[in-house]
């Protein structure tokens, strides 16, 4: 028969490395490589293309410039938002989850618009194709962490969250970023390189 | 050992803990546990019935292929019998059985209570089994898929393959694939989280190498799949271009993606396999492993390599000759680590004095046919070898021997050995050794003459064959194996259901293992440890044996028994560093996989209604699972 003692060597964990940063930094971790798959299909192809690549002018920066910096500045707002409640701001958390949506649906809408002016469709040709998956990609995972944010939102207005009870804003934040950041390589891949040629 | 320390008697703390981990009893608690021993029992118990709906169907090839000009199939069955075969033998046999393994003895191996996500843990075996009811559910239609497993466009393309056979394919590895994803980041996070106190990375048993490694390749590798599987479908559906050659895309992009994931893939279905053989000889050959740390690196090695290699499988494409000599060198190397674990193993065994029970046999069977199929591995690099014998049976024999060889034997040895754990008896040992040598025999001929069915031209994938070639005898053979080998297989079912009541009862450590599984009751409780233990040591429970100090506390320790509790510790070193709440049971993993269940029959009719709703369903299911309970919200 064992015998125990009954203790308790170590506190609850407050913040740091746990779990939740761990699940969050893996999932980043995959869906990085998801989209480095995607951009080595476009390069690929692009590699192998008869005549020049992307077929045509590059895609228009007319609207997808200011859209980057909409973009950008979601990641500000959000980081404004997280080092709010690090000091036990909640009414900053919820502005700055707020603005951050607000920001991040108008990235959505605007790329929207874009889409709709756009010289080709998916069905036009293999760039087309890749084209749209790319961002389409890339679209779909700025509307999850929309929803994330909502919800991270939705439980900062029920007070939810305090300076050492915040992992959910944390990882939110996580995946906010690093969305924002997967742009840039988007971005300088899709719109930039072509002008660099 | 037993310590007696001032503090609660040891029964009333069992009790209690009992009571805070225990499934509910009915419908709905099997529905809603989160224990990660009933989750890995049911990834063990589904990934056979997997094994056997695939052997099945190569029962059936076989029989077609056993003589000459036989008509028995039509071409279209065959098809769709050897695709079936290969897709459910390598995505939802060979991989979920090592994930039924590591699910069922991570935490007890850690030293842990659960997983670090143990509601992600159930979620990730409802979706293996929904997604391998979805594949299945197109042999009610008649459509299954029917391309090969790895589905090389323009065969797979809308043109060509205008059934929903191969939108079941595209759907259900895209399906399979989120499953295989979270239930690698659980694998990871608890190892990197809930190690109990002491158990550093050097300490870590060593079938904890093989199934961390699977797991990082996983992340890397699976979303290869998953983009390839989403532009056949949007390629098929929906009219996009991304492998058409007319419209400026490439159907080699197709190899590309596919063998990007699929190299890897190999090693995840292997890796974990061989660590269980790492983790078992020394038990059964009586002293610590050769080279724990070189085994360790190995296998890591491989795992990383195996990301180097994917173009091997394309040798026969026409890729530029200096990528072709690249990869063929890449490919050899990976023979390094391979013969280091091997020799590893022949010097554990060498050193040892082998206890020569049903396990040790296929430990050892398992080694013979490593360097077989290793040997052949090497062979099938060598580009001008390759462009020879790339889609003969020398390929066939050559890919089971790894699959049967480094899996299925390795498999098997892990069920005689943790068969004591899961139920508290052990196995027949006279009915086990019938049972590795009509699987040895029986597999041995059945897939030794392949390789020399290849070398005399068979290509693989055709219905039938004419007479006169020099086949006849040797495909006959290959039957007569095959049905043997199935015999075999059978002996082990029979084995587990007959001792499962009627076996010798095992006691805790019926083998007089090390690692900490073996120091709790057999099966476990529901809290695994009555208290967390501390790991001072590799071999925590042979430490008196190995002349060691025995440092390792198993018997006293913090209780944990305010709720689901287990203790966190640092990533290196795992240093305590606080408690950790666990959630309880819960219905919304089932929840959201049926809802994904929806999404997925809905992309498959093309009813936006349909995949629409699954999605927000999906949506909703995800939100009330992470909404915290006031519980949660007040311990946290």
């Amino acid at each position: 028969m064992t015998a125990a003692t009954h203790v308790r060597p170590v506190p609850p964990l407050a913040t740091g490395r746990e779990p939740a940063w761990w699940g969050m930094t893996l999932l980043i971790a995959t869906e990085a490589a998801l989209f480095a798959y995607l951009l080595f299909s476009y390069f690929y192809v692009g590699s192998m293309a008869r005549g020049g690549w992307p077929p045509g002018r590059p895609p228009e920066l007319t609207l997808t410039l200011p859209n980057t910096f909409v973009l950008l500045a979601s990641s500000v707002t959000m980081w404004w938002a997280e080092s709010g409640i690090r000091g036990g701001n909640t009414r900053r958390l919820t502005l700055g989850l707020a603005v951050t949506i607000v920001l991040g649906a108008a990235f959505l809408a605007i790329q929207g618009v874009e889409y709709s002016h756009a010289r080709f469709t998916p069905r036009t040709d293999a760039h087309g194709s890749l084209f749209y998956i790319v961002t389409g990609f890339h679209g779909a995972h700025v509307l999850v962490g929309l929803l994330i944010l909502a919800f991270v939102l939705a439980r900062a207005l029920r007070g939810h969250f305090r300076p050492d009870r915040r992992v959910a804003v944390t990882v939110a934040g996580m995946y906010w970023h690093f969305v924002d950041l997967v742009w840039l390589a988007v971005f300088t891949s899709l719109y930039l390189a072509p002008r660099l040629a | 050992m037993a310590t007696t320390v001032p503090g609660i008697p040891s029964s009333s703390l069992a009790e209690r803990l009992t009571r805070i981990w225990e499934t509910r009893p009915g419908l709905l608690g099997v529905l809603a546990t989160v224990d990660h021993k009933t989750i890995g029992k049911r990834y063990l118990v589904t990934a056979f019935v997997f094994l056997v709906l695939g052997g099945l169907e190569a029962a059936v090839i076989r029989l077609q292929l056993a003589r000459a000009d036989s008509h028995l199939l039509t071409p279209e069955v065959y098809n769709q019998l050897f695709t079936m075969h290969g897709v459910t033998m390598i995505f939802w046999y060979a991989a979920p059985v090592l994930s039924g393994f590591s699910n069922y003895l991570w935490p007890l191996l850690l030293g842990a209570r659960d997983m670090a996500f143990p509601r992600l843990n159930a979620f990730s075996f409802w979706v293996f089994l929904l997604s391998g009811l979805f594949l299945y559910s197109s042999a009610l239609i008649g459509q299954s898929p029917d391309g090969g497993w790895f589905a090389y466009v323009p065969l797979t393309t809308a043109a060509y393959s205008p059934g929903l056979n191969m939108d079941f394919y595209a759907i259900g590895l895209t399906f399979l694939g989120v499953s295989t994803t979270v239930g690698a980041i659980n694998f990871i996070a608890t190892m990197f989280t809930l190690r109990a106190p002491g158990m550093s990375i050097g300490r870590l048993p060593i079938f904890v190498w093989g199934t961390l490694t699977t797991s990082f390749s996983v992340l890397f590798a699976i979303p290869a799949l998953t983009l390839a599987c989403t532009m056949l479908f949007l390629d098929r559906r929906l009219g996009t271009h991304f492998f058409d050659s007319a419209a400026g895309g490439q159907p080699l992009l197709w190899q590309h993606l596919f063998w990007i994931f699929g190299h890897p893939w190999v090693y995840i279905v292997v890796l974990p396999a061989m660590s269980i053989v790492s983790q078992m000889l020394p038990v059964f050959t009586r002293r610590p492993l050769v080279g724990y740390t070189f085994v360790a690196l190995a296998t890591v090695s491989t795992g990383m390599l195996g990301f180097g290699v994917w173009v091997h499988h394309m040798f026969a494409t026409g890729v530029a000759p200096l990528s072709a000599t690249f990869f063929s060198a890449a490919s050899m190397v990976i023979s390094i680590p391979s013969a280091i674990s091997v020799f590893a193993w022949l010097a554990t065994i060498w050193h040892g004095r082998p206890v020569r029970g049903t396990p040790y046999l296929f430990l050892a069977g398992f080694i013979i046919l490593f360097v077989i199929g290793g040997v052949s591995g090497v062979m099938t690099a060598a580009v001008p070898f390759d462009w020879q014998l790339t889609d003969t049976y020398f390929v066939v024999a050559h890919l089971h021997y790894v699959l049967i060889g480094i899996n299925v034997f390795p498999v098997v040895a892990g069920v005689y050995y943790w068969f004591p754990k899961f139920t508290g008896r052990l196995m027949s040992d006279r009915l086990g050794r019938w049972n590795f040598w009509t699987m040895f025999v029986g597999f041995n001929l059945a897939f030794f003459p392949m390789h020399i069915t290849g070398l005399l031209g068979m290509p693989r994938r055709v219905y039938t064959y004419p007479s006169g070639l020099g086949w006849d005898g040797l495909n006959l053979l290959t039957t007569i194996g095959a049905y043997v080998f199935a015999i075999g297989v059978l002996l082990l079912f029979v084995n587990v259901i007959w001792s499962r009541t009627r076996g010798a009862v095992a006691g805790n450590n019926p083998w007089d293992a090390f690692t900490l599984e073996w120091a709790t009751s057999s099966p476990p409780p529901p809290y695994n440890f009555e208290v967390i233990p501390t790991v001072a040591s590799r071999h925590p429970l042979w430490e008196q044996r190995l002349g060691q100090p025995a440092r390792s506390i198993i018997t006293t320790g913090p209780a944990l028994d305010e709720g689901r509790e287990t203790v966190a510790t640092s990533l290196l070193d795992a240093e305590p560093e606080g408690v950790l709440r666990m959630p309880e049971d819960s219905l919304w993993p089932l929840l959201l996989a049926l809802s994904l269940t929806v999404l997925a029959y809905g992309l498959l009719v093309r009813s936006w209604a349909m995949s629409g709703a699954g999605l927000l369903l999906g949506i909703v299911m995800t939100m009330g699972w992470l909404w915290p309970s006031p519980a949660e919200l007040e311990t946290a």
